[in-house]
């Protein structure tokens, strides 16, 4: 195995553990009683796709670290989730627009992970792009929803858009990781996947009456470890137990 | 507090194949597909379904439990509408 | 809808009740069975709402990746629950807007144990053996409820709890089983939570202001003192396995009357805390309000959403 294997792997687990713990904020504090509850099948499915994923990822590496070890005694600059999925959850607006973001990524890249040489993952992916096709379904509803609802809505809807977009770049920024996975056949070529993200999103956010923003702010560096200052806060919280009561079992 | 409300919705789970839809709770939702998701993400997190119904609340029209008498006690003495009414030889599997 | 009165309706509403038989929606009712339920159905769906808010404040916290997906799904189900409630209650002719301004603005109560912060990881332990494993007991003995769908919704309900009390009691399990630190932090959370668990009960039959009436008409259909005295019976023998000891000096087996006697219950405190007075009163109808209030404007998208979708079917089809 090789490193560049373990680092894929493990930025698709880092990115499926903070969005889910992104999400898992919600809890109790959804807009109405029916969206607690999805909102929480949500974040579940991310959960679980993240305990895969690190699992796997720690059989890559072979030093005998499990999902435990790689989620909660891991340091900020270890971490190589997508800048996206760490920003704080904001409004309604701004979970639904974020989460629509990365549930058309997430559906398109694990079809085409379905197809991976690595079986493992292969395998994760056959789950996770059935859960990602729901999740694409109602959080596309959503943006529609929201876009073209009120003026409120709309409004808030457009400035989730406006603040997110600029760190969709990173997503499909392919490095020597990606380059090695896909001549491997492990992982789909990126710029593929961009290709079909831009085409959906495009069309959607048309119909949701939202304009992409033309301006040129991105920001990226979340896969070498350089992240925003949320993060930092956000891994203090999730860890603390781990980190003030070293090596126990819970 | 909102000043319009969330219409209400009955839900509807087929269990399994073969088996009729079942009323099994409801919920509110502001349009058919923002049902259908919650009639899923609410009523089908153990498996307990393969296809959903949703049904606005209000075209739903009941009997009255007034009617009872009158809907259903007439049936009581048509009790030649079941196999058991009937005299024939047991043996010969009817 | 109020179900229109007819002759003999009272008898056959009576009737009915006698023969063990559920009363359902559209059936005639007296109006005070009817109030009776909304009352209790409605603070039951209060109490599982406000009750995500305990050990949701740990899910982000949860120890381990397993924890933490379980954990999510034991709240998540107190949602569904709330849902499940909320809904029967609707059938008695009352909205789910209603009964949650009823909540916030302090007119509808819920149970007082969430009044309690949930301080440590242990509590979550805590919460799931005990606060699960009390209303377990009592949500069992609700599912024989005279209302129909409020006993649907509770069969429901025990069906998906199961896993909730021995989810915590796990949590115990591996904290008692730990190091002397994780073990101290199990007692610490059994010592808070053991007494305002025995609360959740309610007051003693004697005193109870709804009890007679509602087991008349059987809505419940055991005493508060009856479930009580079944609950400490069965947390004995649990706690004796954690190796912790339940806070009461009092507490025994009493052969005589084949169940264990237990100390006398701070009935000010239960006053208290039920009057607003816990430490929590406020942050948990604070929680409730900001959900409900920063959820308005999603909600009117969603109706203004619908009406556009709803109208352009209309143009669509012209």
């Amino acid at each position: 195995m090789s490193n560049a294997h373990f680092s894929y792997v493990l930025r698709l687990g880092d990115n499926a553990l903070i969005i889910g713990q992104r999400l898992s904020e919600w809890c109790g504090h959804s807009p109405f009683l029916e969206e607690d509850i999805a909102m929480a099948n949500t974040a579940l499915d991310h959960v679980g796709r993240a305990r895969m994923l690190l699992t796997h990822a720690g059989d890559l590496e072979g030093a005998g670290r499990d999902e435990d070890q790689l989620a909660y005694l891991r340091d900020e600059r270890e971490f190589c989730n997508v800048l996206l999925c760490e920003l704080p959850i904001g409004d309604f607006a701004f979970t639904l627009m974020r989460q629509y973001l990365l549930d058309v990524y997430h559906l398109h890249l694990f079809e085409a992970l379905c197809r991976s040489q690595d079986e493992v993952l292969a395998g994760i992916a056959a789950k996770a792009v059935k859960e990602s096709s729901y999740h694409c379904r109602r959080s596309a509803e959503w943006v529609c929803r929201l876009g073209d609802g009120t003026d409120e809505s709309h409004r808030r809807m457009q400035s989730a858009l406006d603040e997110l977009w600029g760190y969709t770049d990173e997503i499909f920024a392919a490095d020597a990781v990606d380059e090695a996975m896909r001549a491997q056949g492990i992982a789909p070529p990126l710029a593929e996947l961009e290709r079909l993200w831009r085409a959906d999103v495009e069309a959607l956010l048309a119909r949701a009456t939202l304009s992409v923003p033309d301006d040129n702010w991105r920001a990226s560096g979340g896969r070498e470890g350089i992240h925003t200052e949320h993060m930092g806060v956000l891994l203090a919280e999730m860890q603390v137990l781990q980190r003030s009561h070293p090596g126990l079992a819970w | 507090m909102s000043a319009r409300r969330l219409p209400l919705w009955e839900v509807f789970i087929r269990s399994r194949r073969g088996l009729d839809h079942k009323h099994v709770g409801s919920l509110h939702a502001a349009d058919p597909e923002q049902a259908m998701q919650a009639a899923r993400d609410t009523y089908t997190r153990r498996q307990e379904g393969v296809s959903i119904w949703i049904v606005r609340a209000e075209d739903i029209h009941a009997s009255q439990s007034d009617d009872a008498q009158a809907f259903f006690d007439p049936a009581e003495d048509k009790v030649y509408r079941h196999p058991t009414f009937y005299d024939v030889p047991e043996d010969l599997k009817l | 809808m109020p179900p229109i009165s007819s002759p003999g309706a009272e008898a056959r509403f009576d009737a009915t009740i006698a023969a063990e038989e559920k009363i359902e929606p559209r059936d005639w009712m007296p109006e005070k069975y009817r109030r009776n339920l909304v009352r209790q159905i409605s603070q039951h769906a209060h109490s599982e709402v406000v009750g995500q808010l305990p050990e949701g404040n740990w899910i982000t916290r949860a120890p381990t990746l397993r924890r933490k997906a379980t954990l999510l799904a034991k709240v998540q189900d107190e949602a569904g629950h709330g849902l499940y409630l909320y809904s029967a209650a609707e059938t008695l002719g009352v909205s789910r807007e209603q009964m949650q301004d009823d909540l916030l603005s302090g007119r509808a109560k819920y149970a007082s144990i969430f009044n309690y912060p949930s301080l440590t990881w242990a509590d979550v332990g805590a919460i799931g053996w005990l606060v699960d494993g009390a209303a377990i007991v009592n949500q069992i003995s609700l599912c024989r409820t005279s209302y129909g769908p409020y006993a649907r919704a509770l069969v429901r309900i025990c069906k998906e709890e199961s896993f909730h009390m021995r989810q915590g009691f796990e949590i115990m399990q591996t904290l008692c089983g730990g190091t002397s630190e994780q073990k101290a932090m199990a007692q610490d959370a059994l010592d808070r939570w053991w007494w305002p668990t025995l609360m959740m009960f309610g007051p003693h039959d004697a005193e109870s202001a709804h009890s007679q009436q509602s087991m008349q008409w059987k809505i419940k259909r055991q005493s508060n003192d009856e479930l009580r005295q079944k609950f400490v019976d069965q947390s004995v023998a649990q706690a004796e396995h954690l190796g912790l000891v339940l806070p009461d000096s009092d507490l025994k087996w009493n052969a005589a009357r084949d169940h264990y006697d237990f100390g006398a219950i701070d009935w000010d405190e239960f006053q208290r805390v039920l009057n607003g007075g816990g430490h929590c009163n406020r942050s948990r109808i604070k929680a409730r309000r900001d959900a409900d209030q920063d959820g308005e404007w999603v909600r009117e998208a969603m109706l203004t959403y619908a009406d556009k979708q709803r109208a352009r079917a209309v143009e669509d089809a012209a």
